[in-house]
């Protein structure tokens, strides 16, 4: 049957509004518009790639994705795509697909960390990995098993590792690559709001007068929420005012209306400068204006500060991988040219760049700063106090330090500044501050994210319609699974911590495990496993949904420790990557789109998908994997008493789950996957929406017989484990600020934003006229900042804690007082040149996916070394030529391109890191910010010569 | 510098040995006369002589291929080599007239290199070093017009409200050779389209955005500057735009005649033919 055009055109229409609105339309009309494409079967998901989270459709045939579409009734997008979402239909269908396990064997069929991969069966792929878990467990105790994860998981695969991780394996040391993402934009939201995520949407962009980009290039990274500031800019060119804060040049700039190159760093400077306008200029700061809104600062905001003194996230005197120092200036297995930028781990001298800027803190130019690792401590400071923390920050000294293109003066840098800070002053005027990763990867990430949130502050301009401080997230999932999920180290779901004991005994008790087995010390980051591997701590560790050997900064010693060193080293991947060639085991894994799947974006969507065709191959999922390895273990197996490093112990809990009902050999598999509670709540339903007529590899395994963990074909796990483990994990969040809706109502809808309370969805959290949970917090208010974290504060000045004693804030969030800081590593005679990575809008991450799509390969074959054609010249080297790009840890060669998308100032390079041909995380430098342990890979010191 | 050397000479070899297969594979084919003439179709090298005068100049040397598969910047990353240069020779199957040199943007484009390696060395001025100089005397291959870049809408995703701009990113003179234009997306209401604009004074015809447009078939493609421009009658100016003078300036007033089939007749003739009534 054919539907006539104006059949079709109501139909659709209909699919769209509803979709648009977020309610479910009657399964026929859909069903009916399905049928205009015949022999397709239409399903909607979402698109695979970055944190903007596009609703896409996807059409199968004969086992196989056939085609993509742009959902035309997804919120976000309406139908439209990027390039890299445009290409959704082919990214599982490269050549090289990993189709069987892979292990390094020598010629008799025996593990050999020197020897050739050849394939073998997936029994024998987990019988390696549980006896190098078990040896690796008994080595170096829970701390000894670690896991790569990722923002990328599905919220399923996510919480399954976490599960089987820290209530199984007693280990928290699981991190995702979401650490190199958003770390530091979570501290920040952590110690201003007290609870993670952003409070507006991407609706803001249709309300808001004002777009300010920070350390974004929006226009490549998240383009279909560019061509919506875009759209706003159009309807309204005179009003709505774009402007870009960058360290070079590149796409997003072309729509601003003007755009400041800053030097690297010193957006600290710019967001005090902006701070200095406001409360200098304001009556009560000494000036003759009302600009601050007192009502909304007295009411909701209490000032903060923190140490300084904080370091830089890299490596310690002391530890094992530094030792010994030798007189030569080299530490272990650390170069003396290493060793001249990890040195300042220790203690600094205060340049002069900085002094002004620290002295409020008591420290002047020449003085040394001793450092203590990095703390999350804070205490309460009278208003006075932040207000003289911001007096350096005059107009003159911004400037000095700022400006970031030695070819612009100083008088029009200046009077950019001021253009930004009146713009931001204006009243009425709503403004959006958006950033990603040059906040983010920042070895003061967590300080200028919490910067971002005291200049909307202090003018009201946060979490109303149309004005915010926004971080955008990188990945698919980094909010919904690695964030929400809490897929971190020092995290439980729902923003729980594993330090705090009463959110450890709840999770113990939702997982159904015994009081005491979770772990409460939380300090493995994705950073401090790579270390931990070096120092010969972890011996086991897991890559799951990343890219961990390309991704890491000052690569070379992660890969040599994972290559010579005696650990076991899997990856699961869809293709060969890094990580794969340097693993002893590589594991196929099922693609998106090849299994049941939720993510959650950067507004806070949740979305989910299911299943459209089988995996290639013997490809199998990660949740599947991770189930299968947890039927290895049993209670006594991971159950007993461990001593940790910090030589606190965990104590032995097998007596406790016999209690239970558990015996010392009942496994991980049966307690925290196949419980009673899973199996009984959510069985199959294979004639019901939304089973009905879907695959599900994991719960019923598939036609394709594959051999499982035990060598017999896989028959499937006999419940609906995805909706199992969504709802278990959701129950966390319920009541409690992060509700999300049943399973089955995301199959009918294009994603919720949550809180989801009573059918509805939360645009703007914290304001009392959108969010329920700030309606409840503070009844007939405005606001309420009800965030749990970190309500209790001591009370000093900028220098320290005078009173210990603890008040409580209710409701608040913080303004706190920060400094500019210089980065560890700068630019000096000899590495003369400022090294920033990133994206490029045709290659997703390290490229696994679209460097296998023959016509984003064609766009952008190789990374391109972008520098200013002056530099260029005065290096001797011409455009496309080869150069070397040379830091203290390593060298990649790279072609210049002088012209083009990205157009550094004098004195910076831009090299994108998708391209394992041009390794640039060798020569990046693997400093974090000590408080969110977050990698800056957007400030180091390079040297370029002719290759 | 042995290694280049013997690059060189192999390149040579390998261009003779074409040439050679290839004149003997246009005596098989010269019953087809696009064959035989080659294409009007094809790009030629920067600073190219006008078609007719090119193929007339061009001595079918080679040495223009060997310069650009040669040229510093053309070696490849991992093995060092020498990568296929942009410039061919055209061999017998090939649209352009046999051993003249020529480039397909959609295999390798020009690169647009600053020194220009592959125009000094023509001997014969089919390559017109000239024409490629700035108001200072150095060579400029923003001057070069090779070909112009063309965009078919219709297959443009672009234009179907994609964030592509793919061409845009990949051109060596962005924003200038081209530039987005920006319109609202009326269908969805809160997007915008950013849609890729050639702009003929400056588009050299590198053919880089062919090379990265990532539909099947390009959907903007570079053709000679002849077949992919129109001309506007140099008797009407822009009365907006002062400088549109200069191209209809040009016009030399003792030539303007018309001519139709109605003016053909002289007016006496005309005039003494009898109307009927």
């Amino acid at each position: 049957m054919s539907l006539n055009r104006r059949e079709f055109l109501k139909n659709s229409a209909a699919v769209a509004a509803a979709g648009a609105v977020g309610i479910s339309i009657p399964q026929e009309a859909q069903a009916k518009a399905q049928e205009a494409e015949t022999g397709w079967r239409w399903d909607k998901a979402a698109c695979r790639f970055c944190g903007t989270g596009c609703g896409i459709m996807l059409a199968t045939k004969n086992g196989k994705i056939v085609a993509v579409k742009g959902d035309p009734a997804a919120p976000v997008n309406r139908g439209l795509n990027c390039i890299k979402g445009y290409f959704n239909a082919k990214i599982m269908y490269g050549a090289d697909r990993l189709k069987t396990p892979l292990l390094r064997m020598n010629d008799k069929g025996e593990f050999d960390k020197k020897g050739k991969f050849k394939p073998v069966s997936w029994q024998r792929a987990f019988d390696e990995m549980e006896k190098h878990a078990k040896k690796a467990l008994k080595e170096s105790g829970p701390e000894g098993v670690a896991v790569f994860a990722s923002g990328q998981y599905t919220v399923m695969e996510g919480y399954a590792a976490q599960k089987m991780m820290k209530a199984g394996f007693r280990s928290n040391a699981i991190d995702p690559n979401a650490r190199h993402c958003m770390a530091s934009a979570v501290v920040g939201f952590y110690q201003t709001f007290g609870v993670d995520e952003p409070s507006g949407c991407y609706d803001d962009i249709e309300i808001t007068d004002t777009i300010v980009t920070w350390g974004s290039n929006m226009a490549e990274m998240h383009p279909i929420l560019w061509s919506r500031v875009t759209d706003r800019k159009l309807s309204n060119p005179d009003k709505v005012k774009v402007v870009n804060i960058q360290t070079y040049t590149h796409r997003t700039c072309d729509l601003g209306d003007f755009n400041i190159i800053f030097s690297p760093n010193t957006d600290l400077a710019i967001w005090n400068y902006l701070a200095r306008e406001i409360v200098y200029r304001d009556k009560k700061g000494g000036g003759t204006e009302d600009i601050i809104d007192w009502d909304f600062v007295n009411k909701h905001i209490v000032f903060a500060t923190g140490p300084t003194n904080i370091g830089y996230g890299m490596r310690r005197k002391g530890e094992p991988s530094l030792i010994p120092e030798l007189p030569d200036g080299s530490a272990g297995k650390y170069t003396s040219l290493e060793m001249e930028t990890i040195r300042k781990e220790m203690s600094k001298t205060i340049s002069a760049k900085e002094g002004p800027a620290l002295g409020p803190y008591g420290y002047v130019e020449g003085d040394i700063m001793k450092h203590t690792p990095g703390t999350l401590k804070h205490w309460e400071i009278p208003f006075e106090e932040y207000k003289k923390s911001l007096a350096p920050y005059t107009l003159d000294y911004v400037a000095k330090i700022a400006k970031g293109d030695p070819n612009e003066s100083l008088e029009s840098f200046k009077k950019k500044l001021q253009m930004l800070a009146d713009l931001y002053i204006e009243k009425d005027r709503k403004v959006v501050s958006f950033w990603t990763m040059g906040m983010n990867q920042h070895t003061r990430g967590t300080w200028v994210n919490t910067l971002s949130y005291n200049v909307h502050f202090m003018l009201n301009k946060q979490a109303k319609p149309g004005s915010g401080a926004f971080s955008l997230t990188g990945q698919p999932s980094a909010c919904g699974t690695a964030r929400e999920v809490g897929t971190f180290c020092h995290r439980l779901p729902a923003d729980m911590m594993v330090k705090n004991p009463k959110h450890r005994a709840h999770a113990e008790k939702v997982w159904g495990v015994p009081a005491g087995t979770l772990n409460p010390v939380g300090n493995q980051h994705i950073m401090k496993i790579h270390r931990d591997i070096e120092d010969g701590v972890v011996k086991f560790a897991w890559v799951n949904v990343c890219n961990a050997y390309q991704d890491s900064a000052s690569a070379k010693h992660w890969i040599r420790a994972a290559r010579e060193m005696d650990n076991f080293i899997v990856t699961s991947d869809g293709y060969p990557g890094i990580s794969a060639m340097v693993s002893d085991l590589v594991l196929p894994s099922a693609m998106i789109y090849e299994k049941w799947g939720a993510y959650g974006n950067a507004e806070r969507r949740t979305q989910h998908w299911r299943q459209q065709v089988l995996p290639v191959g013997d490809a199998m999922s990660d949740t599947w994997q991770w189930v299968e390895f947890s039927k290895r273990f049993t209670v006594k197996d991971l159950w007993g008493e461990y001593t940790l490093r910090n030589g606190k112990k965990l104590p032995n809990v097998i007596a406790d789950a016999k209690k239970m009902g558990y015996n010392e050999d009942t496994t991980m598999y049966e307690i925290l996957f196949a419980n009673e509670k899973a199996k009984k709540n959510y069985p199959l339903k294979l004639d019901e929406f939304p089973q009905k007529g879907f695959d599900n590899s994991e719960a019923l395994g598939d036609s394709r017989n594959v051999l499982g963990s035990d060598g017999k074909v896989f028959k499937g796990y006999g419940f609906m484990i995805q909706e199992y483990l969504f709802e278990e994990y959701a129950s966390f969040g319920r009541g409690h600020g992060h509700d999300l809706a049943p399973f089955n109502v995301y199959h009918k809808v294009r994603g919720l934003k949550w809180p989801v309370v009573d059918g509805k969805e939360t645009q703007w959290r914290f304001n009392v006229k959108y969010d329920p949970y700030a309606a409840k917090a503070n009844p007939g208010g405005d606001f309420a900042f009800y965030g749990p974290l970190a309500k209790a504060l001591p009370s000093g000045d900028l220098k320290g804690i005078k009173d210990k004693k603890k008040k409580p804030l209710p409701n608040k969030a913080k303004i706190f007082a920060r400094p500019y800081m210089d980065p560890p590593e700068m630019p000096d005679s000899n590495y003369d040149t400022w090294l920033c990575t990133g994206r490029v809008l045709e290659h997703w991450h390290s490229g696994t996916m679209t460097m296998r799509v023959p016509e984003l390969y064609r766009a952008v074959p190789e990374a391109l070394c972008y520098m200013h054609p002056a530099d260029a010249k005065a290096k001797g080297l011409k455009r496309g030529e080869l150069a070397w790009v040379e830091s203290r840890r390593g060298k990649v060669k790279a072609r210049v391109e002088t012209r083009g998308r990205n157009r550094p100032p004098q004195g910076l390079v831009f090299v994108p890191w998708f391209d394992e041909k041009v390794f640039i995380n060798k020569v990046c430098l693997d400093a974090t910010c000590p408080m969110s342990k977050q990698t800056d890979y957007k400030k180091c010191a390079v040297k370029i010569y002719k290759a | 510098m042995a290694n280049a050397t013997n690059d060189r000479r192999k390149f040579m070899v390998k261009t003779v040995q074409s040439i050679g297969l290839a004149t003997m594979g246009g005596l098989l084919w010269s019953g087809f006369a696009i064959e035989a003439e080659g294409s009007p179709l094809v790009l030629r090298p920067p600073g190219a002589l006008p078609e007719e005068d090119f193929r007339q100049a061009c001595i079918k040397c080679g040495l223009c291929a060997e310069a650009c598969h040669n040229r510093e910047s053309n070696i490849d990353k991992e093995t060092g080599e020498q990568r296929e240069g942009t410039i061919k020779m055209a061999k017998g199957g090939e649209e352009a007239l046999i051993g003249t040199p020529f480039f397909v943007p959609r295999d390798v484009p020009c690169y647009m290199c600053d020194d220009i390696p592959c125009v000094p060395v023509c001997p014969s001025g089919a390559l017109d070093m000239p024409s490629l100089l700035n108001e200072k005397g150095e060579l400029d291959i923003n001057k070069a017009t090779m070909g112009l870049a063309v965009v078919h809408k219709e297959s443009c995703i672009a234009f179907w409200g994609l964030q592509c701009d793919a061409c845009y990113r990949a051109c060596p003179l962005l924003d200038e050779a081209i530039t987005l234009e920006y319109t609202q997306n009326e269908r969805t209401g809160k997007h915008a389209l950013l849609l890729p604009v050639v702009h003929s004074d400056i588009c050299t015809g590198c053919g880089l955005c062919e090379k990265a447009c990532v539909t099947e078939k390009p959907a903007i493609f570079v053709l000679p500057r002849e077949y992919a421009t129109g001309r506007v009658g140099d008797h009407y100016v822009k009365g907006w735009d002062k400088r549109d003078q200069q191209r209809a300036g040009l016009r030399k007033a003792d030539e303007i005649e018309t001519q139709t089939k109605r003016s053909e007749e002289k007016p006496v003739d005309y005039l003494n033919k009898e109307i009927e009534y």
